[in-house]
């Protein structure tokens, strides 16, 4: 797998509930399918306790910004070693459509039918602001990038955010932009700005954000520091 | 205190002043006298002022309801602390206070001794912090199955190393006061009043007094 | 010679024992009167080669804990009701995923904030029926600071064993006593995490049954691990929520798990039942209470009994049903209001009058109440 080298024993994906969640039936690696909002407590938990496994933490945009929001700013403050990979479709797609933090003012769903009231978070930023020490954003249509940010997050020693920009024609696009999902991969294309060609201080619309490794800096892994704690204590060290 | 093999303590006074670990080396003393004990206090706010109080049961038997009523031994180190528990003592038990703090006031059917535990500390000992470990020096010499070693090897292993000779100096300093008292040496600031003699009030039986809930302490 | 004691708190009981049963792994967040066991982990944890997280929450708490015990290292956390009520959408997931961990809940009054440092038995229903859904629930109530040790040892071994979530309902009575005990670590028997006796190839065809749980392979290990609170065939491992059949077969496996080896799992005290006209059916620090009582009682020449669950889920039925059959009266005082004295009326079914004492004011029951009531049941007795 792009010459990572992870031994598949010691790979697990952790999963939250939503369209995302589906993939723990899908791949053969160690899956745990969590609850709504808290893959992360999940994982943390496991990375802790067996710092040898290479976990990947799969959530959807309500999954990780609504119910789990308060467990993604301090799964990012303590910089655990995880890679977490964000879906963000802009909705709530496995119930039929209602608005998300994802989802931007004026945008319909089944919950916003007169148009969304509410402003979208900024998942990238939110990570940053709140200590992720690798933060991406790719999207669907350009694919093989999307891929190399997700490897860059598995290679990267501590908290990796990725947001990956999904598309949900079947509600959002239907609602908002179109029901076509070729042309809502095309429209992608169009929306997406390197993000050395960005203007960082602008807004991000959904029609305008950046792609591209947003946020790169090294700071000790939470398992590192536990560890260095651990033999300060007279404990073993490691696992 | 006769020996019937239980006994019942409460210790009081305000936030700080070090009443749990008071209760907590008394307990240690009486688990290592052999004797089976059982130690609780009431936590919450009054950590932050106000009266608060530990309790201790000592006992031969095996220990079942853990609270104690009617102490036969109270040790109230505030004024505070001496207006709510003093009269949660039993019919001929023992109320001892600290003489410094407290504006004395008859309760009818105890005994009631105060001491000069704060101005020891202070003056003799040139550290207030060991008010508690005065009083309790106090408070154990008035049992007599409790051997002082217990006590001084107790409060050797709770206080931190460098500490422990001021304390066990303020524990000798508490039992001298209650040598010196019941020997009818004067002890300036120290009083006493033996109600052995009078009449015990109805409230006195051995029944438990339902202890009313202060605002303050919720 | 006696043996070597020292005075011990009942939550650092709980702390040592979870130590002594191996337990590697402590995630929680403060709430009173729990907190202690949180601090002296914080430090022995460590000590010991563990690990500790203070999460941000008790829900993040409880899902550290599966994570953690999915890994492979046994794990608990501990709070009080409004932090056991958070952690009740979690307990149902480690419930059905049948992820063993110990969740240790030092009850205070409630509901809400309630009464924070005074002590209640107002969980004992929450405890079994907390989550939604339909599975089984093993709860012990430590009634001595000793208990709170060896019962926390206890509850990791029947967690693994039954690869279940087991709860010690503690209070903050006996959480925050002090008493005079010797924990003896030497002699305990643990259960171990072992691997299911198979090819990894042939994991998914393996299936437990009621008489033989397999344990579950850890995350890292050979085996390909799948865990969901989804609906799974309790075969295959895989989810399916499109078939009755497999949704009926593992909702009553989760139930029928602990209840077919309810003998092996109910533990009860029974102390002078064995001639009682009156019983007392008491729990946690109220049966110390109960117990002082009873001792009144017969010193005046009552026949009082008392049976002390230390399994208060599942409910001892079988202890219920011997006193039933031969004392007139059970008086049931507990801190809340007719929570087991329902189940307890339930279970003697007309055969005995049940007679409860309710206390919510955040102050222990007292022997006196109780004397009081067993003199009143006695007056109707003689007048009959």
């Amino acid at each position: 797998m792009l010459g990572l080298e992870l031994d598949p024993d010691k790979v697990a994906v952790f999963a939250g509930i939503g369209c995302s969640g589906r993939i723990s039936n899908y791949l053969n690696y160690s899956t745990v399918h969590c609850a709504h909002g808290r893959a992360l407590p999940f994982a943390t938990g496991a990375k802790v306790a067996d710092p040898e496994l290479k976990i990947i933490v799969v959530m959807g945009d309500g999954d990780c910004a609504a119910i789990g929001g308060n467990h993604l700013i301090h799964a990012a403050r303590r910089n655990v070693d995880l890679t977490a990979v964000v879906f963000n479709n802009s909705i709530y797609g496995m119930t039929g459509g209602q608005k998300s933090p994802s989802t931007h003012v004026g945008d319909r769903s089944t919950t916003s039918p007169f148009g969304n009231s509410e402003p979208a978070f900024d998942l990238c930023e939110l990570a940053r602001a709140a200590g992720a020490t690798y933060v991406a954003r790719g999207t669907s249509w350009a694919y093989r990038q999307l891929v190399q940010l997700i490897a860059g997050g598995l290679v990267h020693e501590g908290f990796s955010f990725i947001e990956a920009m999904a598309i949900c024609n079947t509600y959002y696009g239907r609602f908002n932009l179109t029901a076509d999902s070729a042309e809502f991969l095309r429209l992608q294309k169009e929306h997406a700005v390197a993000v050395d060609k960005f203007d960082v201080d602008g807004p991000r619309l959904r029609d305008l954000y950046p792609v591209g490794v947003i946020h790169h800096v090294e700071r000790p892994a939470y398992s590192d520091v536990f560890s260095d704690m651990r033999q300060k204590a007279g404990g073993r060290g490691g696992g | 205190m006769a020996d019937d093999g239980r006994l019942e303590v409460r210790v009081s006074g305000s936030g700080g002043q070090g009443i749990l670990l008071a209760a907590a080396v008394l307990a240690d003393a009486v688990a290592a006298a052999g004797r089976e004990v059982v130690q609780t206090q009431s936590y919450g706010p009054e950590a932050r002022g106000g009266a608060s109080q530990a309790e201790v049961i000592a006992s031969l038997e095996e220990i079942d309801y853990p609270e104690v009523d009617l102490a036969d031994l109270s040790l109230c180190l505030s004024q505070a602390a001496f207006d709510k528990y003093a009269r949660l003592t039993r019919a001929g038990g023992l109320v001892l206070y600290d003489s410094g703090l407290v504006d004395e006031m008859e309760i009818p059917g105890r005994r009631l001794r105060g001491l000069p535990f704060t101005d020891t500390a202070v003056h003799d000992l040139g550290a207030k912090v060991v008010t508690n470990i005065v009083s309790l020096g106090a408070l154990c010499a008035f049992v007599p199955w409790l051997p002082p070693d217990a006590v001084d090897g107790a409060v050797a292993a709770r206080v931190p190393a460098r500490f422990k000779d001021l304390n066990l100096r303020a524990l000798e300093a508490g039992r001298r006061l209650v040598e010196l008292a019941e020997a009818g040496i004067a002890i300036e600031g120290a009083e006493d009043h033996d109600a052995r003699g009078a009449a015990p009030v109805a409230e006195a039986e051995d029944r438990p007094i339902e202890c009313e809930p202060c605002a303050d302490e919720r | 010679m006696p043996q070597p004691r020292k005075l011990v708190q009942g939550n650092e009981a709980v702390a040592e024992g979870a130590i002594a049963a191996g337990a590697r792994f402590f995630a929680g967040y403060p709430i009173t009167p729990s907190t202690e066991i949180a601090e002296i982990l914080s430090r022995r944890m460590p000590e010991v080669g563990g690990s500790f997280l203070q999460m941000e929450d008790e829900i993040a708490s409880m899902g550290a804990v599966i994570g953690a015990s999915l890994a492979g290292v046994k794990a608990l956390t501990a709070t009080s009701g409004p932090g056991f009520s958070l952690m009740q959408e979690l307990i149902g997931y480690a419930a059905m995923a049948q992820v063993p961990c110990v969740i240790v809940d030092v009850m205070r009054g409630g509901p809400s904030t309630g009464l924070p440092t005074d002590p209640s038995q107002g969980d004992v229903m929450q405890s079994r029926w907390g989550t939604h859904g339909e599975h089984s629930m093993i709860v012990l109530v430590p009634s001595t600071v000793l208990e709170c040790f060896t019962l926390t040892v206890d509850a990791f071994n029947l967690s693994e064993q039954y690869r279940t979530p087991v709860i010690v309902l503690s209070d903050a009575m006996v959480g925050h006593m002090r008493e005079a005990v010797a924990l003896r670590v030497e002699d305990l028997r643990l259960a171990r995490r072992g691997e299911p006796d198979c090819d990894p190839d042939e994991y998914d065809t393996v299936v437990s049954t009621l008489d033989h749980i397999l344990p579950r392979p850890d995350l890292g290990s050979r085996f390909r691990v799948h865990a969901t609170g989804l609906v799974y065939n309790r075969r295959s491992g895989a989810v399916d929520t499109s078939d009755p059949e497999v949704a009926a077969d593992l909702g009553l496996y989760l139930r029928e798990k602990i209840y077919h080896h309810r003998d092996a799992i109910v533990r009860v005290e029974e102390v002078g039942t064995e001639d009682a006209e009156i019983g007392l059916f008491a729990y946690g620090s109220v049966a110390r209470s109960a117990r002082a009582a009873m001792k009144a009682a017969r010193k005046k020449g009552v026949r009082v009994g008392l049976l002390r669950p230390i399994t208060l889920w599942p409910f001892p039925t079988g202890a219920v049903d011997r006193m039933a059959e031969h004392v007139e009266t059970i008086i049931v005082p507990e801190m809340n209001i007719r929570q087991m004295a329902w189940e307890v009326q339930a279970a003697v079914a007309g055969r005995a009058k049940v007679v409860d004492l309710g206390r919510v004011d955040g102050r222990l029951i007292t022997p006196a109440q109780i004397e009081e009531l067993i003199d009143r049941e006695v007056d109707h007795l003689r007048a009959r």
